[in-house]
């Protein structure tokens, strides 16, 4: 058994939560004694924060929609299909018909380079996320 | 936030607008009450009768929308009593004599009716916050979301400059931010109008500084903003999305619209953990690692940026979103898209940023993580803001007008139906916490809260289904009879699916800040009759 030490997921307090694993699993959360903000508290999003990670309804595979329906597919195919659809959409419509939201769920690094994504790769400033939400 | 969440509990006054705290950031209420355990005086703005409301001094409970009058009242009523703080109004800002001048001219008797609150409560809760100089105001939410909440947010500057409660350790002003990390996607720029650090877009240098780091040029035309892209209806000038980590389909206002602009894309791609609403409509998702699987850095209320460690290594075939947007990156032919760990990120970043020009990963391994402004590599991060001077220079009154919101109430639709975040196991579209089995368990279904008054008029009991309308949807959802909201208001979460009240919500925005008016919008409710 493991204690990792990471921050909630939940709101914008940040506190600093211990991740417990064990066997490759998450199997509990706890607040850390010492974290400016947490100082040992948790609320209870907080305390059950590991319930989700091992949820039997998180996606596992890249889905693509062949014939209505979304089917399982490998990464290259997705990945393909992706960059094939934005560069038409692209030739067809120009840059500014492509629209990116990020995610304040994701790291400063993950937003960063979405949004460098579409301003040097895509060509456009049509990026926001969910702020106002 | 201006100040440091621990801060907080050294206050003597807390001016709290417009948040559901205890709720929606426990841990920032918590410090709230220690101050309030110390002898702080707690004064609430809010429609609701909140749980943090009920251990206020004073609670104001505003007719909804109507805070820039009930600011307005209390400014007026601080000059009244000759309490402004003069000398920093004289050092430290500018147009404080149109402001003066506005507010003589306003009819105290006039705003109590707006606002629905007796003078005297007013006046008490003024000079309560004027006569200390440790006063801090905390806001959310129900401030900002208004279709006047730029102005709503301008009135609390104002009130905060009129009485100098801003350049201190337990004075300013303190917008909570919602997500774990709202306030990082700010800073990094995923924001139409703006660059890193919250550098414009419009300036040469700037671009041109980004324009030698990424190797490219860069377009110099804002943006849409959110709405303006998912609102956009089928004829939209949008063809193709990528979304990350966002549903949409149920956290966006009339979602009639937001569907139908959608569904009628060419192509929508979605990268999340779970098969969200919206990921349901997408031609390709990719399955993304949760925080645990996965490293980097988030930034929390009070610009703490803090780093994140890898628990597991991701489930099934899922991969972090950073590695699936370098990826597509590089298939687009964007350059610099080869990073080899998220160290080398904030490097580039710290290095384009200058508020975050001092936050390397090295610094923040084994540390609380550091707070932005941090200039360089010996800047000690900063735990408040504006001390000395504001960012531009001297801060300026600018003098805002009530307004009322976009709807009325009126003989079809005699509710005022107000929307935002309803428990404290819950959280946004419940994506994550309705697959927590235990949060499932202590609120396992949506709730419309209803006073008693409104409930004996309509016949309802406790528990019994009722169909609520607006001019553009309906939902049913059961009732839960409170004297949380006041009578011919109803209020209600957006965390199920099952009753996706936003498809009532009307999505009349702020014309700057492009913030939807969740908190007001008008309604009818029937009692459902067994089938």
């Amino acid at each position: 058994m493991q204690d990792v030490m990471t921050i909630c997921n939940y709101c914008g307090c940040g506190c600093g939560v211990y991740l417990r694993v064990d066997q490759g699993r998450v199997v509990g959360s706890y607040p850390s004694k010492n974290h400016p903000i947490s100082q040992g508290n948790l609320c209870s999003k907080g305390w059950h924060l590991h319930e989700f990670i091992h949820s039997a309804n998180r996606l596992t595979e890249p889905l693509m929609r062949k014939y209505g329906k979304l089917c399982p597919v490998s990464w290259d195919e997705a990945l393909d299909y992706t960059t094939k659809s934005l560069l038409r959409t692209k030739k067809a419509h120009g840059s500014d018909s492509i629209g990116v939201l990020a995610s304040a769920k994701c790291s400063n690094e993950e937003n960063y380079l979405l949004q460098k994504l579409t301003r040097a790769g895509l060509q456009t400033n049509n990026i926001d996320h969910c702020a106002r939400l | 936030m201006t100040n440091s969440i621990g801060e907080l509990k050294g206050a003597e006054v807390l001016l709290v607008t417009g948040s559901n705290t205890t709720e929606t950031h426990p841990q920032i209420a918590r410090n709230i009450l220690r101050g309030v355990d110390r002898g702080a005086k707690l004064i609430v703005i809010d429609p609701r009768k909140t749980d943090l409301a009920r251990e206020a001094h004073i609670h104001l409970a505003l007719r909804p929308g109507t805070d820039i009058a009930l600011i307005n009242g209390m400014m007026r009523i601080i000059i009244d009593e000759d309490l402004a703080d003069d000398l920093f109004i004289s050092m430290r800002t500018e147009k404080f004599t149109a402001l003066r001048d506005y507010l003589h001219r306003l009819d105290l008797d006039e705003i109590a009716t707006i606002t629905g609150i007796d003078l005297q409560t007013i006046r008490d809760a003024a000079c309560i916050y004027a006569r200390s100089c440790k006063s801090v105001i905390c806001y959310c939410l129900g401030v900002t979301q208004h279709t006047c909440g730029t102005n709503n947010v301008q009135a609390v500057a104002n009130l905060a400059m009129l009485t100098g409660n801003v350049e201190k350790e337990h004075g300013g002003v303190d917008p909570l931010r919602g997500q774990n990390n709202v306030q990082g996607a700010c800073d990094m720029a995923a924001l139409p109008a703006v660059l890193p650090g919250y550098q414009s877009l419009a300036n040469l240098e700037v671009r041109e500084r980004f324009k030698a780091a990424w190797e490219t040029d860069i377009p110099q035309t804002p943006g849409k903003s959110l709405t303006e892209m998912t609102h956009a209806g089928r004829e939209g000038e949008i063809r193709a999305m990528f979304i990350m980590g966002e549903n949409p389909v149920l956290s966006d206002p009339h979602l009639g619209r937001v569907e139908d602009t959608l569904q009628h894309l060419d192509f929508l791609a979605v990268s999340d953990i779970f098969l969200t609403e919206t990921a349901r409509l997408a031609h390709v998702v990719f399955p993304a690692a949760s925080f645990a699987e996965k490293g980097g850095t988030i930034t929390n209320s009070e610009r703490r940026v803090q780093l994140c460690h890898r628990a597991i290594k991701p489930i099934g075939n899922c991969r972090p979103d950073s590695e699936i947007i370098m990826e597509l990156g590089r298939r687009l032919g964007c350059p610099g898209m080869d990073f080899d760990s998220d160290a080398e990120i904030m490097d580039e970043i710290s290095l384009l940023t200058p508020i975050y020009g001092g936050i390397h990963y090295d610094r923040l391994e084994g540390s609380w993580g550091l707070q932005w402004p941090c200039w360089d590599r010996d800047h000690p991060g900063t735990s408040f803001l504006h001390k000395y001077y504001f960012a531009r220079g001297k801060g300026q009154f600018t003098i805002t007008e009530h307004q009322e919101p976009r709807e009325g109430v009126e003989e079809k639709y005699p509710f005022t139906l107000v929307t935002g975040r309803g428990s404290y196991h819950h959280y946004h579209t419940a994506t994550m916490t309705r697959n927590s089995r235990r949060l499932v368990r202590e609120y396992p279904e949506a709730l419309l809260e209803i006073n008693q008054d409104d409930c004996e008029k309509l016949g309802l009991q406790q528990g019994e289904m009722v169909e609520l309308v607006s001019r553009r949807g309906r939902v049913r959802v059961k009732a839960q009879i409170t004297d949380r909201v006041q009578p011919g208001t109803v209020f209600t979460s957006f965390h199920f699916w099952e009753v996706p009240i936003n498809r009532l919500t009307i999505d009349a925005l702020d014309p700057k800040s492009k913030c939807p008016e969740f908190k007001v919008c008008s309604a009818n409710l029937r009692k459902v009759d067994h089938d």
